[in-house]
């Protein structure tokens, strides 16, 4: 057990460090950079559960962040103040689900609590993912990557061609997301550390979820999935089930990623739900090694604080793509495994067993060949 | 609904309806040898386009066309031997990331060599606003080049696939990689040549869609999501059914734009397939006992 806490610890440390480093030299604007980072890897924690352990490829999770970034926007910057004699609004003010504000002009706004607004985002992302996977998880290999493909098209041509969503503007001046005691949650200097530090704390909890699902009895049926799908139904592991809830647990790590990022950014635009971010998180879980968690968190962080930080300058989309094809042809199982001694040496146990057993594989094969 | 706007659309449909089929049929090709859908189909159309753009400023138009085909074909060769020939026993996840990343760079090596523009070649014959008159309605000759040449090289591939010694070899390769490779076929060859093939279909087509629908270094993946949906109405390897499903794709987009916003013409299309493969995943034209020998 002890084994299983040393990472947490490790990463709690290197937060803590890092922030102390940043004060002290005065280079605390590499923050800003280190939450938007962490905020996108919840997203990619989320894909890795779906694709390291289930097997199971989505390139359409930058639309599950997009949903929960866009009804965040939308519902908290619809000013509801000529409705205010309304009954329902009057009860949502007493009841304190209203916050009030003055806008630019100085006149009084009021508009949804976030709190309400994310608990929406859940629920609207959370039943379209449960709606869409029942259909697209009965699907396999090219075809899955297709329909998730197609259903993050679809979520970006709304958000691009509809006026509620500001078409190819997205919404600005989204209001910050406010925590107990005066703590909010936005772009502003005064709470930066706070921010680095929230978000850092959701990171670190929602990881000791998935790790603890992964080592559960599920974690273990999921594995099976992506070993064998077949055999592992036969053992009695209910597949599609499980797939479906893990479809719907990554879409709503990617929505909680979409509205607190909408809120620290005060706006988003509709870039945010296009495929090329959808190849991005694929990209980051790949370079992961699909199946670890830590690979996958250590090269989210690694690879969006650089982008986003600029230092590829135009040839970002580039530098993904040539990462995504390196990984795949030199280092399949993840960069991490070629610098894990332990691992190593597994691989090459498993090696030979594959080597001792390839005679019969190449009979099967040319056996069950179309 | 007037007569001569109902042939409009009939034609605006067929149209986009046989540029489609022939992006699907570069995606039966490649899937007919190897059996994955290689995702960069689209960039292929983009670099015929581009690379014939440019010549044409050179050269006369059709030495320029015939160039760009050839360079795009090389192309598609090479991102074959350099990525994909060598590989032992790839899995599928694998190839589709594989594949995905070289849209991704053959998109950016086009954004970096020219730039973000909006190009189109001249049109073949006549100019932008010449036209002729069909059954009452107006259509551009640069229309009824794109329907030549697409069912043109339609009827070529058939009868490539069906009559030559070498079509035939890498249809054998499709139907029993190992029985082929013991009849003597050489298989990486012949995967490598259908990506040379369908790298050079897709040029032909970028080529001479360009005057009416422009090149642009991201216009390849819109054609490319269509095209999959199309290859996958018509039944994935299936020529003929691409080209039905194809032009049937193209009528039902070219009236929705009468009844819905031109912003949504996309989503179309996308829920089409969609339901397709939530409901029909063999396609419209394969009887179900034979699409049930297939995985999905």
């Amino acid at each position: 057990m002890k084994g299983k806490r040393a990472p947490f610890l490790i990463l709690a440390g290197l937060v803590i460090a890092v922030q102390l480093v940043t004060t002290l030299t005065g280079t605390e604007f590499y923050l800003t950079q280190l939450i938007m980072a962490a905020l996108y890897s919840i997203v990619v924690i989320g894909l890795c559960l779906l694709m390291g352990y289930a097997g199971q490829i989505s390139l359409g999770h930058a639309g599950f962040f997009a949903i929960g970034g866009y009804t965040a926007a939308t519902l908290t910057t619809l000013n509801l103040f000529p409705y205010r004699a309304t009954f329902i609004v009057r009860l949502l003010e007493k009841s304190g689900l209203i916050l009030s504000d003055t806008n630019s002009w100085g006149a009084e706004i009021l508009y949804l609590s976030p709190w309400l607004s994310l608990v929406a985002a859940l629920l609207i992302s959370g039943s379209v993912a449960f709606l869409i996977g029942i259909p697209v998880l009965r699907l396999k290999g090219h075809y899955l990557a297709m329909a998730t493909l197609g259903f993050g098209t679809i979520v970006y041509r709304i958000a691009l061609g509809s006026a509620i969503f500001g078409e190819a503007d997205g919404i600005s001046d989204v209001p910050g997301f406010p925590l107990l005691g005066g703590l909010i949650i936005d772009g502003s200097r005064s709470q930066r550390v706070f921010c680095y530090y929230f978000v850092w704390v959701l990171v670190l909890g929602l990881l000791t979820l998935v790790s603890n699902l992964v080592d559960s009895r599920s974690g273990r049926a999921l594995r099976a999935i992506h070993g064998n799908e077949e055999a592992a139904e036969a053992m009695g592991v209910d597949t599609s089930r499980l797939k479906l809830y893990l479809f719907v647990l990554s879409a709503l790590f990617a929505t909680i990623a979409g509205v607190f990022l909408t809120h620290y950014n005060g706006g988003l635009g509709p870039s945010e739900a296009g495929v090329m971010k959808s190849v991005r998180y694929v990209a980051i879980v790949a370079v992961g090694g699909m199946a670890s968690l830590w690979g996958t968190l250590s090269a989210g962080i690694l690879l969006n604080f650089l982008s986003l930080r600029g230092y590829f300058g135009s040839l970002d989309d580039a530098v993904f793509g040539s990462v995504l094809i390196a990984v795949m042809l030199f280092a399949p199982q993840g960069i991490l495994r070629h610098f894990r001694p332990n691992r190593s040496a597994e691989e090459k146990a498993q090696k030979k067993k594959s080597e001792k057993s390839q005679p019969q594989t190449e009979k099967e094969k040319s056996h069950g060949a179309p | 609904m007037s007569w001569e706007l109902i042939v409009q659309y009939i034609f605006s449909g067929v149209t986009s309806g046989i540029i489609y089929a022939i992006v699907a049929i570069g995606f039966n090709i490649i899937y007919n040898t190897t059996g994955i859908i290689n995702f960069a189909q689209g960039e292929f159309l983009m670099l015929g386009g581009m690379i014939a753009v440019s010549l044409a400023a050179v050269l006369p138009l059709p030495l320029a066309i015939l160039l760009s085909v050839l360079i795009t074909a090389a192309v598609g060769g090479f991102v074959q031997i350099a990525c994909i020939r060598w590989l032992k026993n790839p899995n599928v996840l694998q190839m589709i990331i594989i594949t995905i990343g070289l849209s991704i760079l053959l998109r950016e090596v086009a954004l970096h060599v020219w730039d973000e523009k909006v190009r189109s070649l001249p049109y073949f014959t006549g100019t932008a606003v010449s036209s002729i008159k069909i059954l009452g309605a107006y259509v551009s000759p640069q229309v009824l080049w794109v329907l030549g040449v697409c069912s043109g090289a339609v009827l070529l591939l058939n009868a490539f696939f069906g009559h030559t010694l070498t079509g035939r070899a890498m249809r054998a390769c499709s139907a029993n990689p190992l029985a082929a490779t013991l009849c003597g076929i050489n298989e990486k060859n012949m995967v490598t040549l259908s990506f040379v093939i369908s790298a050079a279909i897709g040029a032909l087509a970028g080529c001479v869609i360009s005057p009416i629908a422009q090149t642009h270094y991201e216009c390849g993946t819109p054609l490319a999501i269509k095209g999959f949906t199309v290859a996958i109405l018509g039944g994935l390897g299936n020529s003929t059914g691409a080209v039905v499903a194809g032009i049937l794709l193209g009528l039902i987009e070219a009236f929705s734009i009468s009844v819905l916003p031109m912003a949504y013409k996309d989503i179309i299309a996308i829920s089409i397939l969609l339901a397709v493969l939530f409901f029909r995943p063999t396609g419209l034209f394969v009887r179900r006992e034979l699409g049930a020998l297939k995985e999905f």
